[in-house]
């Protein structure tokens, strides 16, 4: 397996995991993060599959990727003002828990 | 089986351990370190991959900034009162030294 | 009522197998498709065959800001709509209550005119090497960071129309070069094939302005001053 195969795999499992934690988690700044995991895990992915081909590294996915980061930054900034202002509004900032479930 | 191989085998391990970790610790802190920990060592992983740019990118904006907007976050979420965000006790040196008039 | 709370509790246990279950199945299958895919050479070729007539030698600042302008300028707009969107929620906290400290005092004093050099000379290298308006405008926001956590907060002169010129200025010169180019018949965006290399960094200077301030903007946390 070339190293760029690896990277794109290390990508799925990365999105994977942020998925899990995103739907499990009850902690809004976890899930916050979770987002960020995958949205990494997704740039991996595209930027190593550009790098697998042969001859020179692509260079559209990095552009593509760049951005991506610029942007989740600033999603997550304005998605932890929310939470803030939602942890202002109702105290709470978990998601309740569900009945029977000893997390 | 080249060393650059291993080294990718190690890197990637490490990534999917780090990104485990700051999800499943049951201290936020702590997940928001290691979660900068991740942003740090992908860029390792961008650099392996060909990608200064996005390196850069990712260390300065993935890691660096996005790092210290969870910590701020961590921190105003402690304080449900809006106004001053800093934690009592942290504040009580330096604060007390201030009022004292001795540049702190 | 024991007996309810371990059904319940093994209920929960088994959707959390189900759903890693399931995540595990779709990773593998995803792991298998893409070691099934067509290994091409992707679109190295194509860029590099127009990378010359862009006006810039970085083939990375080619795409971003020449082939694909257009997703950086809907970046800048999601950018600014999301400085808009925290500053919507309220004015910005305080950062601080006590004094900084002399060491933060003096890092700040060392490091911000270095900190500005370096983003300068980032955003000029962009062009040729790694760099360019995005890294420029990082590292430009890390001084903002800096300043910030010093306990720095916008002087009243500049609270109202400066700090949202700075803001604004990365989108609207975007617009403009975008939309001053269709004068001579050109689309919108299609940059003239003399001097679009300075149109490009007059574009990446501005939106490091812009991205910095944004970026800065979101750790201050809400509209500057009114508090």
């Amino acid at each position: 397996m070339s190293s760029a195969l690896l990277y794109a795999a290390a990508g799925v499992a990365l999105f994977l995991i942020g998925l899990h934690a995103l739907v499990w988690q009850r902690h809004l700044v976890r899930k916050i993060i979770a987002v960020n995991v995958m949205g990494s895990g997704a740039s991996l992915l595209l930027v190593a599959l550009g790098h697998a081909g042969p001859g020179a590294t692509d260079p559209v996915p990095q552009a593509m990727v760049i951005t991506g980061i610029v942007v989740a930054v600033s999603a997550t900034g304005l998605a932890l003002s929310l939470t803030l202002r939602l942890a202002r509004a109702s105290g709470q900032v978990e998601l309740p828990r569900p009945r029977g479930d000893d997390r | 089986m080249n060393a650059g191989l291993v080294f990718d085998a190690l890197l990637v391990a490490i990534l999917l351990w780090l990104a485990a970790a700051s999800l499943a610790s049951r201290n936020l802190f702590r997940g928001v370190v290691l979660f900068i920990s991740f942003g740090l060592v992908l860029a390792m992983a961008w650099g392996r991959l060909d990608a200064p740019d996005v390196a850069l990118a990712e260390a300065g904006i993935g890691a660096g900034l996005a790092g210290a907007l969870l910590l701020t976050a961590l921190g105003r979420l402690r304080r449900p009162a809006a106004g001053s965000d800093e934690a009592p006790s942290a504040a009580e040196p330096t604060g007390a030294a201030a009022r004292r008039g001795r540049p702190s | 009522m024991k007996r309810r709370m371990r059904l319940r509790r093994n209920a929960s246990r088994l959707l959390h197998l189900g759903l890693v279950l399931l995540l595990v199945g779709a990773g593998i299958a995803l792991c298998l498709l893409i070691a099934s895919l067509p290994r091409g050479a992707g679109l190295a070729p194509a860029v590099a065959a127009a990378v010359p007539a862009s006006g810039v030698e970085s083939e990375l600042t080619a795409v971003l800001l020449s082939f694909r302008g257009y997703d950086t300028l809907l970046e800048m707009t999601v950018l600014t709509a999301a400085l808009a969107g925290v500053w919507s929620l309220g004015p910005a906290p305080r950062l601080r209550v006590s004094l900084p400290g002399a060491v933060l005092l003096g890092m700040n004093r060392t490091l911000l005119p270095v900190v500005i050099l370096i983003s300068g000379y980032l955003l000029w290298a962009g062009g040729a090497r790694a760099g360019g308006a995005f890294q420029a405008g990082a590292v430009l926001a890390a001084a903002g960071v800096l300043l910030l956590l010093a306990g720095a907060t916008v002087p009243d002169r500049l609270r109202g129309p400066p700090v949202r010129a700075v803001v604004i200025i990365g989108l609207a010169a975007y617009l403009a070069v975008a939309l001053g180019v269709m004068r001579d018949g050109r689309r919108f965006l299609e940059y003239p094939a003399t001097g679009a290399g300075v149109l490009m960094l007059a574009i990446e200077a501005a939106c490091a302005l812009s991205i910095a301030a944004i970026l800065a903007g979101m750790l201050a946390g809400g509209r500057p001053g009114e508090s």
